[in-house]
């Protein structure tokens, strides 16, 4: 019974194609992944669930939110810091094809060696989309009543997911420079901590002193809790929908280009 | 394709000061398994992650299956198949997903890549663990499935870092079955190793490598004909006995032990003379206990060549090289 050899004919097409067609084959990889490994999804919903009760029936109602419910201006928050911590799944999977022998694998094959980096990171949206619809759930369940139409509905989660696409790109870089998944855990909690509490994620800025409102009221997270509450809820919007865009789309530029040099740089 | 499968010439790699390769020249037939033999940290790995265009050449050429590694890196990837030192699958995956992503990153229909799942699952006897998790395999099968993976699209050349290391002897003599399987199917491959037992089984042609170098390069036969000849080990019955054959053999290279009454006669003359020696002891009467040829083993080609035994690890190089 020998099947060890077997001509099979490679397929032919332009590189563009394979661009494509190789990320969503890694894509399904990361997804399949979950199965053998479910615990990374309690990360992005049981835990902020937990937060949503937490904040709404213990902390919430000490916080002042003005002619506003505490729970419709917190949701915006929970959104963005989900998808944050979300967003740094795809570093931890980069770490993990780095600690393992597998990058070797993919670097010795005919595929798009980008296409391992574009894999997680776009799981990262699948996962994201995920999370928060569990979240809009857990928030009409406890009080949650936005009024956006559905434009205001589709702007909400299109800056939500544009911002995770970002972070990802960023939690990449930190899985490419440490190699190691307690690396980029260490790493992404000092870089997500403070951006998602000093925000007005969970309480108004008003109150915080001169010097770190100026720095909550204008670090890139805010810029999207802001401009996605607004759109749910009805609050001021400003120019942060603006912002937001144009932050997510700096931090997209610089995740990815460093993240290809850096990646490039490894294969030498 | 012409009649080398690979080609090395004049190969070097440093990693800041370290000079870990210094100056490597390979010629592999088609149809060959050639085996690089040293001990950790001797330039093996890095050689084969060079051929495999997972390494930049600092200095020198290749080529693999015809194409240049350097300017060629893409053409290489198509036809070759690598198993490196760590199993590389991925745990989170089952065993058949494992192969039918790496089918269709090998560019291959999503068809043929199931189909070549299936029947290579089969063909690795890993049937039952088909739909399990990777991460619940046991060392040996996980290297069943990395070897596997590396032979999706059959590639005509193939790659094996050291493909049997820390496997137990049942999977290691799996795994050696399949290679002779492969390489009877016309495989070329370049496999590297520290068992020389494992060298002097599969390969065809031996290329010692010591601190960057070749140092030694033959058949295995070639390799221990430069240590020295064979010898014929004696025990005698008894005291009187060791007596008289130590005078019957006094003109010959004969090394002795009187505490254990055995003895070691160089045979440099070939088979008449050990047919002469066991007549003249037989016409002597002379008792023997028990009597062996003993042929010089690779361990005893390393000793000789490097002056150090071949396990020797030299981690401090090894770090290095990641």
């Amino acid at each position: 019974m020998s099947m060890i050899s077997s001509h099979i004919p490679q397929v032919k097409r332009s590189k563009l194609v394979w661009l494509f067609v190789d990320s969503w084959v890694m894509v399904k990889r990361s997804l399949l992944q979950i199965r053998q490994d479910p615990e990374q999804l309690l990360g992005i919903t049981i835990q902020p669930i937990m937060f949503v009760v937490l904040f709404r029936f213990v902390f919430g109602g000490a916080i002042a939110t003005g002619n506003v419910s505490y729970i419709n201006f917190l949701m915006a928050g929970i959104f963005v810091q989900t998808a944050a911590f979300g967003a740094t799944i795809s570093g931890y999977s980069v770490a993990l094809d780095l600690e393992k022998g597998i990058m070797d694998r993919f670097r010795s094959l005919p595929m798009t060696k980008s296409a391992v980096l574009t894999g997680h990171v776009i799981a990262d949206l699948f996962r994201n989309t995920l999370a928060t619809a569990v979240m809009i759930g857990a928030g009409l369940a406890v009080g949650f009543r936005p009024d956006a139409n559905a434009i205001e509905w589709v702007g909400a989660l299109g800056l939500l997911l544009l911002m995770t696409f970002s972070l990802s790109w960023i939690f990449v870089f930190l899985g490419l420079v440490g190699k190691s998944i307690q690396f980029v855990q260490q790493f992404s909690f000092i870089f997500i901590f403070p951006l998602t509490f000093v925000s007005s994620a969970f309480a108004p800025t008003d109150t915080m002193p001169h010097w770190l409102q100026v720095f909550a009221e204008n670090q890139p997270l805010n810029h999207a809790i802001v401009a996605i509450r607004g759109l749910l809820i009805g609050t001021p919007v400003g120019n942060h929908v603006w912002w937001s865009v144009i932050w997510s789309l700096g931090l997209l530029i610089v995740g990815f280009t460093a993240c290809t040099f850096l990646f490039r740089r490894q294969a030498k | 394709m012409s009649t080398s499968a690979i080609t090395a010439s004049k190969l070097t790699k440093s990693f800041k000061d370290n000079h870990v390769l210094k100056g490597i020249d390979l010629n592999i037939p088609t149809g060959s398994v050639f085996a690089l033999l040293g001990p950790n940290g001797a330039g093996k790995t890095t050689i084969v992650r060079m051929l495999s265009t997972l390494l930049q050449i600092d200095g020198g050429e290749a080529h693999v299956g015809g194409f240049n590694v350097k300017t060629q890196a893409d053409e290489v990837r198509g036809i070759i198949g690598l198993t490196g030192q760590f199993a590389a699958v991925d745990d989170k995956l089952t065993g058949l997903e494992n192969l039918q992503i790496i089918g269709r990153l090998y560019h291959i229909s999503a068809k043929d890549a199931n189909r070549r799942a299936k029947e290579l699952i089969e063909r690795f006897e890993l049937t039952d663990a088909a739909k399990r998790a990777a991460k619940t395999y046991s060392g040996g099968m996980r290297r069943r499935l990395d070897l596997a993976a590396s032979l999706i699209i059959t590639p005509p050349i193939i790659f094996l870092d050291e493909p049997t290391t820390g496997l137990d002897p049942n999977s290691r003599n799996a795994v050696w079955a399949m290679i002779e399987e492969l390489v009877k199917e016309g495989t070329t491959i370049l496999l590297t190793t520290q068992y020389l037992e494992e060298a002097d089984k599969l390969a065809n042609k031996i290329a010692v490598i010591d601190h960057g170098q070749v140092i030694a390069e033959g058949t295995a036969t070639e390799l221990k004909a430069k240590v020295g000849h064979e010898h014929l080990e004696l025990t005698l019955a008894n005291t009187a006995a060791f007596e008289q054959a130590t005078t019957l053999f006094s003109n010959l290279s004969v090394t002795s032990k009187a505490s254990d009454l055995t003895m070691s006669i160089a045979l440099d003359q070939g088979v008449h003379q050990l047919r002469s020696l066991l007549d003249q002891l037989d016409d002597q009467k002379i008792a023997i206990d028990n009597f062996g040829i003993h042929r010089p083993t690779l361990d005893d080609v390393f000793l000789k060549l490097t002056g150090h035994q071949a396990e020797e690890v030299q981690p401090e190089v090894k770090g290095k090289k990641k």
